[in-house]
């Protein structure tokens, strides 16, 4: 046993990056009093891929992909951050049916994420029968995402411009006849955990922070509002066409594990319901699903049979990319998991010169040591599992 | 040489026999307990389970058992070798010897002898010590802080199972588990068994042999999201199937257990039902009990650690002595 020198008492132990309510590659070295624990040391980086860097050498276009690969649970929400980010440094604007498909990909991965977090959460204090429901119903909304974009999670489906193929029309009545019948899943996943004794001992007043403190961290998403924060990009600086939808943003009251679980259950609810406006509009109003820039998207593959410069194009693009005006940005999307950021400087180059990307996990994985000092072991892994932590994107 | 051979050799070889026989069938059925166990989880979470090794997955247990036996046993080099092995037996070796006196049927029982309760609460305190020589003997920080949970968690609901037996005793007169069953017998079939004036105990016992057999919600020793695998952490192979064999034939001996103080043991629910013989009822309650203890298993998160210990203390404690009042009250004024 490797004993502190200075604390006799106390013990160390690690937990993580074998461990399985490590959530992946987290390796935490705990200092226990027994079963108290004194002391969290996050070691993070095991999954560190250099991302960031990466991008640097890779034109805009096939920086994409990297950002699929950072929380791999709402790959789109990623791409959206950094799309937004390309975007305002060409001054473009996305076609409003591409925006709306944006919407609609965006709130299916809030769904994704928040289906594996609460039913996880669940799994760290020893429910193992909620995972197994909630896999059911991603497993459909992979598909949703494959029939759009080509793939299950690695879907490269929002290009700066807009998104790049509109949805079958089939796609859209299968998605709607999902938004009808999930919200019986979530009551059954409910009915195992919401009123449960035991997932509320586990729960309630585990994992408290203060609002001033939650700002302090950095934190963000489910996170802040949990804290009783009503901070939600969608609202307070709308993007895309979230500011003529209707939907609501719960706000916690105790900022303890269990309110940021009740937050995720209700926020799945809100998804489902701008989800439903999305498709009201995409039935109601056709039109480009992107930027018709040629310069910046490629044409369309029939067109390139027939014209000369269709195919200029579309070669140039995918040879040389596209050249990006000398500037600076940040642009931020309400991400399941909190703010994700992309802060871009272009040089004028057909690459960034920088991309530092704000991944909400990071801010919140900072936190553990101070939201679990004076809790026990087995809280550990509650609030681990409601701190909603997805290592693609802490180490990057 | 021939008095020799009739007072003591035959009936050793008679007892050895029934011994055989019956720890044999006793591990035939608990391969298919465990795959019983593993379909219901498995219906619950909407998969098929095993169902690939024989039909309906049911030669599943026996492709375990071949697997577990023909891996190699890795010791720690740090551990104490011989209690690491040792640990393993111990937890079987006192999980099957338990089975000495449960009464299958009418008069069905290896060894019918008048402290068979005692026997039974003796031994299963016992188990516990598997649980901490495993964890000690790792000489690993997981498996050590499994051990610590085990050793309090099953010394506290050995208390509360404790009082609950005393309060069929009490009812029932006798600590021979044969004589509590026919204490139970009656005109009126399932109405005489104790499950209905003890309910509460009943609750009480079935919780607290949860716990003691480490069953979910009191997995605390192995508790997955915490400790990985408790004490079992640096265990494989075959002392890792021990390990696993001893809990389930403890869980069926706790399953036989409630039936038999609570549940009427070989007795039939209703009394025109008498032509099926004793045992068949038995195994069919026992059965039940394990239906429940899968259940179980299946839909519930798990305490923490200081959490069990005030449920074992504050509320069963005094809810089982508070019964043992209520029940001997009853027993020496009505």
């Amino acid at each position: 046993m490797i004993n502190n020198p200075k604390k006799d008492n106390t013990f160390t132990i690690n937990f993580g990056p074998q461990h399985p309510a490590a959530h992946g590659v987290l390796r935490l070295v705990l200092e226990l009093d027994g079963e108290i624990v004194d002391r969290v040391d996050p070691h993070i980086g095991l999954l560190h891929r250099g991302t960031e860097k990466l991008i640097e050498y890779k034109t805009y276009t096939q920086a994409i992909p990297y950002f699929d690969r950072l929380d791999y649970v709402a790959p789109m929400n990623q791409e959206h951050a950094f799309s937004l980010a390309v975007e305002s440094l060409l001054g473009i604007e996305v076609p409003r049916r591409g925006q709306v498909i944006r919407v609609l990909y965006s709130e299916i991965g809030r769904l994704l994420s928040h289906i594996l977090n609460i039913t996880t959460q669940a799994m760290d204090v020893g429910a193992l029968t909620p995972p197994l429901w909630g896999f059911e119903e991603r497993e459909k909304l992979m598909c949703f995402y494959e029939r759009a974009s080509g793939s299950r999670m690695h879907a490269a489906y929002f290009r700066p411009g807009g998104v790049h193929q509109d949805l079958p029309d089939d796609l859209i009545n299968d998605i709607e006849d999902f938004i009808y019948t999930h919200p019986a899943v979530i009551d059954d996943i409910e009915s195992l955990l919401t009123e449960n004794r035991i997932f509320k001992q586990r729960n309630v007043d585990i994992g408290l922070i203060s609002p001033e403190d939650a700002q302090l961290w950095g934190f963000s998403g489910v996170m802040l509002r949990g804290a009783g924060l009503a901070w939600d990009l969608r609202r307070s600086q709308p993007y895309e066409i979230y500011s003529e939808l209707e939907f609501d943003i719960p706000i916690g009251k105790n900022s303890d594990c269990y309110d940021r679980y009740l937050l995720r259950v209700e926020e799945m609810k809100q998804s489902l319901k701008i989800m439903k406006q999305c498709i009201k509009i995409l039935r109601n109003e056709p039109g480009p699903v992107s930027s018709s820039n040629n310069k910046l998207f490629p044409p369309k593959r029939a067109e390139m049979k027939e014209s000369m410069e269709a195919l200029i194009h579309h070669f140039k693009l995918y040879t040389e990319g596209y050249h990006v005006p000398e500037g600076e940005v940040y642009r931020a999307v309400e991400a399941p998991k909190g703010e994700f950021g992309v802060y871009l400087i272009a040089d004028g180059s057909n690459k960034p010169y920088r991309c530092k990307i704000r991944a909400p996990g990071f801010a919140h994985l900072q936190a553990m040591d101070y939201m679990c000092k004076g809790h026990m072991l087995a809280d550990v892994s509650a609030i681990l599992g409601s701190l909603d932590i997805v290592f693609g994107e802490v180490d990057r | 040489m021939d008095s020799l051979f009739n007072t003591y050799l035959l009936p050793f070889i008679i007892i050895a026999a029934k011994s055989i026989f019956l720890v044999t069938a006793l591990l035939i059925n608990i391969a298919f307990l465990l795959l019983a166990d593993r379909k219901i989880w498995a219906a619950v979470q909407m998969r098929r389970g095993p169902n690939v090794v024989g039909a309906f997955g049911l030669l599943q247990s026996f492709a375990d058992l071949l697997k577990f036996v023909l891996k190699e046993v890795i010791i720690p080099t740090n551990s104490d070798k011989f209690v690491f092995l040792l640990a393993p037996f111990v937890t079987t070796v006192f999980a099957i010897s338990a089975w000495a006196v449960i009464p299958f049927d009418s008069g069905v029982v290896l060894a019918d002898i008048n402290i068979g309760v005692l026997y039974i609460l003796a031994i299963s305190s016992l188990g516990v010590y598997g649980v901490i020589m495993g964890g000690w003997a790792s000489n690993s920080k997981y498996p050590f802080l499994g051990a610590l949970r085990s050793a309090a968690q099953m010394v506290s609901y050995e208390v509360s199972i404790g009082f609950v037996i005393i309060t069929v005793i009490l009812l029932s007169g006798s600590l021979n588990l044969s004589e509590i069953v026919n204490a139970q017998d009656g005109n009126f079939g399932f109405l005489n068994w104790y499950f209905i004036p003890l309910f509460p105990m009943f609750v009480v016992f079935f919780i607290s042999a949860l716990a003691e057999t480490n069953r979910p919600p009191f997995d605390l020793p192995e508790a997955e999201s915490e400790l990985v695998a408790g004490f079992m952490v640096e265990y494989s192979s075959a002392p890792y199937l021990m390990f696993m064999l001893g809990e389930y034939v403890s869980i069926v001996l706790m399953c036989s257990f409630a039936t038999i103080l609570f549940l009427g043991g070989w007795l039939a629910p209703f009394p025109f039902l008498d032509f099926i013989p004793g045992f068949i009822w038995f195994a069919l309650k026992v059965c039940f009990m394990f239906f429940l203890f899968a259940m179980v298993k299946a839909i519930v998160p798990r305490y923490r650690y200081d959490q069990l210990m005030r449920l074992g203390w504050k509320v069963f404690l005094p809810l089982s002595l508070f019964m043992v009042v209520a029940t001997a009250t009853y027993v020496v004024f009505v």
